[in-house]
Order: structure tokens, then sequence, then C-alpha cells
């Protein structure tokens, strides 16, 4: 199994290189154009066999890997912020006509004002477009995440489009040493997919037709049992990574000296990386505290939250983004899931590096020290300057 | 008795949901019968959405496919590039919009798809206004046209402004053959059919679709509207082979333009010299046809 020194973006290629896209179709977008950049190259050079449709939108690259998806390709795309949001329509396509297209998503901001920072309020705003959401922590884990999402997308119990993101700049231009699973051992555990429910030339059918009421329902409620099967599957898809390469990143949510700790904060992404070495620092001293990294935010993981929740009275839930509510979007989903629990520990909201800012130790440790000292069931701004920011109204 | 040209084959069904002389249904009925059953067929929302018949059902003998009003293009380049990837290579690939999901809300994705050289035929069936949704006006809509949207009476004339000129739209990227056709003429609609399946690279077809409800005619009158229309030169016959001109159908002097516009209700309000306005213009645009014919 070779080591290389990979760029997220880079691990996104390669994953659907090795996965053997058939079809792949994109625009480009800061900070996602190195995606498709080493893709094309592996379509020149022949060391992917697949077509590569160079389309003039975001919109058209979703509805070129749909429409190939529904004639039975294996297909991958990759977008960012604008064009994540210019796709919003197609996203609903893809999930509705269960096509099990793979998405490679670097966190980007979301304009005005322009930025290009990273932050997860374009994948936020499509959590209910019926897409599995799977955030990455490191370049290893985008490329793993990615191998995964493709047996997960096209599983016979799933059959649902998949994105895995990676945050802006931090894995997506940072190098880091990627073990890169030989393409034999890939093929075996992603075999060719197996269509279901596509056109076949000459066979008279329809993909995508209209319904009345007495049908349309039936179709949402059998997405919603594909989406209620996700987290099972996906245990046995990673169990059999596991079996093939040696990984595994942890289960829809990953603990880290969860054990008897007094407080907890949940992450997503890169923002996990700073806060486990706060937490062996704070743990040097004497304070207990633990980490969740939550790597699967659709389906939401209910029960791996209410299982936290047993053993911890305070939950700080980290946002890298903001989405117009009481508190973040992980929050709100972490204090869903816990009504109706057993277990009923005060969620703290923070919203930390958002548009780019860097989310240092310095800032995760004040978010457990506030923890600690009884924050309360509230929304917090994370380094935020108030004076400057009144200055500007 | 006259050969018959046009394949037998029927590739669309009764029990369709089409008004009664719907022109969209007739040409889908001509295009499939030329393209034959190795076809899969992209369609965005427009009228052919609901004439298809709802889910568990299906009007057309071919594959289809849905997709947004605005993605044809790229849609169909998403179905060649599978079939390609596939080495499925026996296959007509058409995408099948309505003049506002072309004209209008389509066009970046029928750029898009042109410049890319998408082995496809794309079709843009023109009733000349939003018909599924109840006769708004679209770029295709001909001035002067009564919509719900562009309202007669009070002064109002209907639509102000001209037909958007999507053939020279497609021509300025040089597709391989671009094709009028019209369901009143079959044989003319047939051998346009039969001869871009066999040509790889874009292809484009502007069908004319004459709409009784959205025109204001009987529904009886549907053929003889589509006569009307190519007669007068309101919409000529002709196709763009590799960049040449050739015009298929030519009947010496062109009726006048009245005979067309009276015979509908979406153009009762207009007066005489608003049709001679018309009248001039449409003989310009023979002339011009006819020149870039000549190779001018």
């Amino acid at each position: 199994m070779p080591k290389m020194v990979l760029s997220g973006n880079s691990a996104q290629a390669y994953a659907a290189k090795l996965a053997r896209v058939q079809v792949a179709s994109a625009y480009p977008i800061t900070p996602q154009t190195s995606i498709v950049e080493k893709l094309a190259d592996f379509v020149a050079t022949g060391e992917l066999k697949a077509e590569f449709v160079k389309v003039e939108s975001e919109h058209s690259a979703l509805q070129v890997v749909v429409s190939a998806a529904g004639m039975g390709a294996r297909t991958y795309t990759a977008s960012s912020s604008q064009g994540l949001l210019l796709m919003h329509e197609l996203l609903h396509w893809a999930a509705g006509l269960r096509a099990p297209i793979v998405m490679g998503v670097v966190n980007r901001a979301v304009a005005p004002p322009w930025n290009i920072g990273a932050d997860h309020t374009d994948t936020m705003s499509q959590r209910d477009t019926g897409w599995i959401q799977f955030y990455a922590e490191s370049n290893q884990e985008v490329l793993d995440t990615v191998l995964i999402a493709f047996r997960l997308a096209e599983h016979p119990e799933i059959r649902l489009p998949v994105m895995v993101t990676e945050d802006a700049f931090y894995l997506s231009h940072t190098y880091e040493p990627v073990d890169v699973p030989d393409q034999s051992v890939v093929d075996k555990f992603l075999p060719p997919r197996e269509p279901h429910a596509v056109l076949v030339p000459g066979v008279p059918s329809r993909l995508g037709s209209f319904t009345g009421p007495d049908r349309y329902v039936d179709f949402r409620y059998e997405l919603s049992h594909a989406m209620d099967r996700v987290l099972k599957v996906l245990r046995e898809v990673e169990d059999d990574y596991r079996r093939a390469t040696g990984r595994h990143h942890g289960g829809p949510i990953a603990t880290y000296r969860t054990e008897d700790a007094d407080a907890i904060l949940l992450t997503m992404g890169t923002a996990t990386t700073t806060a486990r070495g706060v937490v062996d620092d704070l743990r040097t001293a004497g304070h207990k505290v633990g980490l969740a990294k939550l790597r699967v935010f659709r389906p939401f993981p209910e029960d791996a939250v209410r299982r936290l929740a047993q053993s911890v009275d305070r939950i700080g839930v980290v946002d890298r983004s903001y989405c117009y509510g009481p508190r973040g979007a992980a929050a709100s989903e972490v204090c869903a899931s816990l009504y109706g629990g057993s277990s009923h520990p005060l969620v703290t909201s923070f919203l930390a590096g958002v548009g780019g800012r860097d989310v240092t130790p310095g800032e995760i440790r004040r978010m457990y020290e506030a923890l600690l000292n009884g924050a309360g069931a509230e929304t917090r701004w994370q380094d935020i300057a108030e004076e400057e920011v009144g200055a500007d109204g | 008795m006259a050969k018959l040209t046009i394949p037998a084959q029927e590739l669309m069904y009764s029990g369709h949901a089409a008004c009664p002389g719907c022109g969209a249904s007739l040409s889908m009925r001509l295009l499939l019968k030329g393209l034959g059953p190795r076809t899969v067929l992209s369609l965005p929302a427009c009228c052919w959405t609901v004439i298809g018949t709802p889910y568990p059902t299906t009007a057309l003998g071919v594959a289809a496919l849905d997709n947004p009003i605005e993605a044809t293009g790229a849609s169909i380049s998403g179905i060649r590039a599978a079939l390609d990837a596939m080495g499925q290579k026996d296959v007509n690939v058409v995408g099948f919009a309505g003049d506002g999901g072309t004209a209008d809300i389509g066009l970046q994705a029928l750029s898009g798809m042109l410049e890319r050289r998408t082995n496809a035929i794309y079709v843009m069936y023109d009733n000349e206004a939003y018909m599924n949704t109840g006769v708004q006006r679209s770029g295709a809509t001909p001035e002067g046209a009564w919509t719900t949207t562009t309202p007669t009476g009070h002064g109002a004339m209907g639509k102000p402004e001209p037909k958007k000129d999507v053939m020279g739209i497609v021509l300025a990227h040089h597709p391989v053959y671009a094709a009028t056709l019209n369901p009143s003429f079959p044989e003319d609609f047939d051998k346009k059919v039969e001869k871009a399946r066999e040509i790889v690279g874009s292809r484009f077809f502007h069908i004319l679709a004459p709409c009784p409800p959205g025109w204001r005619f009987s529904s009886e009158q549907t053929i003889a509207m589509g006569r009307l229309a190519t007669d007068t030169g309101v919409f000529p016959l002709y196709e763009v082979d590799h960049g040449v001109y050739r015009i298929t159908r030519k009947t010496g002097e062109l009726k006048p333009v009245a005979e067309y516009f009276k015979a509908q209700g979406r153009f009762n309000h207009l007066k005489a010299p608003d049709i001679e306005e018309i009248q001039l213009r449409v003989r310009a645009d023979w002339q011009k046809l006819l020149a870039l014919e000549r190779g001018g």
C-alpha cells in the first residue's frame, strides 16, 4: 500500500480514480479546482478510463452525472460554496431519482461578502435534499470516505447520493501523508455498480415522471426508509473497509476520551484535530474533558448522540457555519436528538471558524472553560471583537 | 398510389394526455418513427411531461428520463457520456424540450451542449409560449401574439417584442446539422429525422408545433395552420448541413401572411397595418434565407 503525500483535493481525485468512476463532470470553483484538474489529468493520461464532461455551470455538472447515473454509470462530481448552492435543484433530483452519485464538496463560505475560507454553511444549506453527508478531518479520511461513500451510495438498501466534504484550504490545499490502497484492494471492496431502476435503451420506460398525490408520497416514504437504513449499512461497509485496508474512522460519531468526562465538545471537520490536542492538555491539567467528532450529519446519528449524552452533563457543539436559527445547525440537531431521550445534558452552541477564521487551540480551550464554568443552553459566537462589529453596524 | 416513405412503426401510443390537435404530440410521433426504438429521450418540464402520462404508465415506446426545465442540454450530454462509457454506440440520444425550456431558461445548457459537440439531437418543439402552464409568453412567442401575460385591449397589442431567433443562436455554435421541421409536412419531417439520425455530432431541430388552445384555433385546423405557417414564409422549412443552407420547401410565391394571422384568435386584435408590417419583415427574412442558400 503506497504512502503518498496528497492534498485533500488530490485525495478526492485519487479516490474517484480508484473507484473506477465512469462519468465525471464538474465546473471550476475555488477551492475545488485542483480536484477537477487532477481528474482531467487522470483521464487525459488514460489512468482513468472515464468520460469527463466539462460543462458551463455547476447546475449542468450535476445534471450530467444525474443523467449518466440514470443510465447506470458510476459517477462523481465536485463543487463548493456558490457552486453547490446553484446545484440545489439538482440535489433534490439526484436523491429523488435514487442516483448513487458521490460528490466531493470543499466547504467554503457563502457570499456576500465574498469569502473563500472554510465554512460549512454551503453544505448545511443542503441538509434537506436527500443526500448523505460526511465531514472529514484528514486527507486520509477524505480518500477512505469517498471509497466508502460509493459502496454506501450503491448499496441495494440505500441507493442515495453522498457528499464527502473537506474544509477549504485546511484540507483541500494542505498536504499530508495518505495511504493509497492498491487498485486490487479497492476493486475487491468496491465491485462495479449493479444498476437498479435505470434506463435501458430499447426498453420502454420512464425515470422521473410525474405522479399525483396517490403515488408521490410513496416515493418519499421509501426514500425516508433508505435514509433510516444508512447508519446500519454504514457499519457493515466500514467493517468491510477495515478488513480491506486496516482503517476505520469511528462510525458516525467518533469519540475521544469521553469516558468520565464532565464536558464534551462535538466538532466537525478539521477543528477536531485542534480540539484533540486541547483535550490532551486539559486532561494533563486534571480537567475531565472529552471530544466527539461528528462524521455523518445526514442522516443525523440520533442514537449515538443519546448514548454520548448518558455519561456527560455538558455538551458544547461547535458549528463552523451560521444558519439563521437560534443555535448552530449541528447544535439544533443535537438538541432535537436529546429531546425524548433519557438523559438531558445542557447543550451550548458555539459558532466558530466562520468564513475561514482559524479555530485556534486557545479558542477551543475557552469553549471547554465555558462549559466547565457552567455555560448555559445558549449560543455563543467565538472570537468576536464586539467593538469592531459595532463600528460596522 | 404514392410510395409510403414514413416508417410504419409506432413508438407513441394512444392513451397519451395531449389536447386534441396537439402539434407537439404529432411531432413526437413522427420523430420516433424516424429514430426507432433504440432512442433515449430526455424530457424537461414541458407539455410532454404531462402528455407522456403519469407513473407507472408511459405513452412512449422508448426509454425516457425527466429533467428540470433548464437542464436538457446537460442531460443529453450525461446520457451520451454514460452510453460511451458503457460502450453502447447504437443509441440515439434526444432532448425534447419546449420553446420556453430552450429559448429562455434552457439556453445556457443548450449552448454548453452545442459547444461541447455532444453527439445528440436537441429538439425544440415550439408552440410559441409556455403552454403547459397556461399560455404565458416565452422568448419564442411571436410579436403581436396574445398570451395570458401579454394581454390585449386598452391599447395593449400582445407581445411587443419579436420572436427570439433560436436557429440563429444555434447556428452560431456551428452544429453539424440543424433544421426546421413542421409536422404538417410529414415527408420532409421524416427525411430530416432520418438524415440527422445517421450524422454523428450535435444536431438541432426547430419544430413548429401548432397549439389549438394557445393559438386560439379549432383543433381540426392544426395541419392547415402548420401548412400556412410555412407557405406564408412565417416558418420556412430549411436545413443547414455542415454549414450549407438548403430550403426544403419552395412554392413559388409566398401566401400573404394575413391568411395565417387571421386564422388564429391570438392575433385577432392585429389591424391591417400591423399585419402589413409583419408581411414586410417576413418577405425580407425569406429573401435573406434565399441568399444564404445561394451561399451569400
